[in-house]
C-alpha cells in the first residue's frame, strides 16, 4: 500500500500542502513513538513536541500545534489521536499504525506489569498508603488540567454555565454522563454559534 | 458477556471523550462499580492512580480497569473498543477535514465542547479526591494543582512525593 521510496508530492496525506510533510518509514515511526511512550511521565505531549519538531523535524512548529489542537476537540484519547493522524501524514495508513502501535506497546505492558504487583501487594499498609498518595496527586493533576483548558477559553461565563451544569449532573444529581452530555452538547453549540458572530 | 458489556461500554464512551479521556472517568465508576459490581471502590480508584503513575499516555486506565474485569482479553477489547473507532474518525479528519479549520462552524464546535470538558474534568478531579477526605489527603490535592499550575515542574515529582507521603501514612 505504502511505498518507502521518498516522494517528492505531498500527496493526498498532507491536505493543506503548504508545507510538504517528509515521508518517514514505518520502523521509524514506530520506534520514536515507542520511545516516547517509555519516557513520558504524566504527559505524552510535551515528548512528543520534542520527538517530532525539535529532534526529528518532521513537522514545524506552527504545524503541530494546529495539529494538536485539533487533536484535543476530537473524540477519543488525544495523544493516540494525533500520534494517528501524524503517522498518517508522515507514512500514510502504514505509518498511522505504526506510530500507534508503537506509543502504546510499551506502556500497555508497564501498566499490566504493575497492576499484577499492585494485585499481588496492594493490600500491605504502606503500598495501599502510597496509592492514596499518588490518587490524590493524579486528582491535582486532573484540576490543574481544567484550569488550564479554561485559561485559553475566551467566553468565561460559557465555561461557568456549561461547566458548572455538567458537573452538577454527574457528580450532585449523578446522572449518566450521556444524558447530561447529550443535552449540554446542543445548548452549547448553538450559544457559541451565536457568539460567534 | 462481559467482554461484550465491556467494548459496548467503551465504544460508547470514546465518543464523549473531548479534550482529555480522563474526564469520562465518572462514567466509567458508575458503570463497572455501581451497576456491573465489577471493582471495589478501593480497587477503582487505586488501578487508575496507578495507571497515572506509569509512563506514556493517560488512557493506560482504559487498559488496566479492562484487565482487572477481565483479565488479557478485556484489557485488549477495553483499549481497542475505546481508541480504534475515534481513531478512525481522527484519521477521517485528517484526510479530508484539515482545510476546513477556520470555518465557523468548526470554531464553534470546538469552543462549545471545552467548557463542558472542564465541568467534566473537575468531576473526575473531585470523584478521586474524594479517595483521601483527610486534610493531609485534600491539601495534598491542592498543592498538586497549585503547583503545577504556577511551575513547570513535572508531574512525576509531585506523584512521587505523593507515594513517599502516603507509604509513611500521612495522606
Amino acid at each position: 500500500m505504502t511505498e518507502h521510496a521518498p516522494t517528492p508530492l505531498p500527496g493526498p496525506a498532507s491536505p493543506r500542502g503548504a508545507s510538504a510533510a517528509p515521508r518517514v518509514p514505518a520502523w521509524r515511526l514506530a520506534r520514536a513513538f515507542a520511545l516516547v511512550g517509555l519516557c513520558a511521565f504524566g504527559g505524552v505531549m510535551p515528548w512528543v513536541y520534542r520527538t517530532v519538531v525539535e529532534k526529528e523535524r518532521w513537522l514545524g512548529k506552527a504545524e503541530f500545534s494546529e495539529l494538536w489542537s485539533l487533536g484535543l476537540i476530537l473524540p477519543g484519547a488525544t495523544s493516540t489521536n494525533i500520534a494517528g493522524m501524524l503517522g498518517h501524514r508522515l507514512g500514510g495508513p502504514r505509518g498511522a499504525a505504526a506510530a500507534v502501535g508503537g506509543l502504546l506497546a510499551p506502556p500497555f505492558v508497564i501498566v499490566i506489569a504493575m497492576a499484577l504487583l499492585y494485585q499481588r501487594f496492594g493490600d500491605v499498609p504502606a503500598v495501599h498508603g502510597m496509592v492514596r498518595g499518588v490518587t490524590a496527586v493524579a486528582a491535582g493533576l486532573v484540576l490543574a488540567t481544567a484550569a488550564k483548558l479554561a485559561t485559553g477559553q475566551r467566553h468565561k461565563l460559557g465555561i461557568a454555565v456549561f461547566g458548572g451544569a455538567a458537573f452538577l449532573g454527574v457528580t450532585v444529581l449523578r446522572w449518566p454522563l450521556f444524558a447530561v452530555v447529550g443535552a449540554l452538547i446542543p445548548i452549547s453549540l448553538a450559544t457559541h454559534w451565536r457568539l460567534l458572530r | 458477556m462481559t467482554l461484550v458489556r465491556l467494548a459496548w461500554h467503551f465504544f460508547i464512551l470514546s465518543f464523549v471523550a473531548f479534550g482529555a479521556a480522563t474526564s469520562i472517568l465518572p462514567e466509567i465508576h458508575r458503570v463497572l462499580v455501581e451497576s456491573m459490581h465489577a471493582l471495589s471502590e478501593s480497587e477503582f480508584s487505586g488501578l487508575f492512580a496507578m495507571s497515572q503513575a506509569a509512563p506514556g499516555t493517560n488512557v493506560m486506565f482504559v487498559t488496566v480497569l479492562g484487565w482487572q474485569v477481565a483479565g488479557l482479553a478485556g484489557a485488549l477489547t477495553t483499549t481497542a473498543a475505546f481508541l480504534i473507532p475515534t481513531g478512525l474518525i481522527a484519521l477521517a479528519v485528517e484526510r479530508y477535514g484539515a482545510r476546513h479549520h477556520q470555518a465557523r462552524w468548526h470554531v464553534a464546535i470546538r469552543q462549545s465542547l471545552v467548557p463542558i470538558t472542564i465541568g467534566l474534568l473537575i468531576s473526575t478531579g473531585c470523584l478521586l479526591g474524594a479517595v483521601t477526605l483527610t486534610p493531609c489527603g485534600l491539601g495534598l490535592v491542592l498543592v498538586t494543582t497549585l503547583v503545577l499550575l504556577r511551575t513547570s515542574w513535572s508531574p512525576l515529582w509531585l506523584t512521587a512525593l505523593g507515594a513517599a507521603l502516603g507509604a509513611l501514612g500521612l495522606v
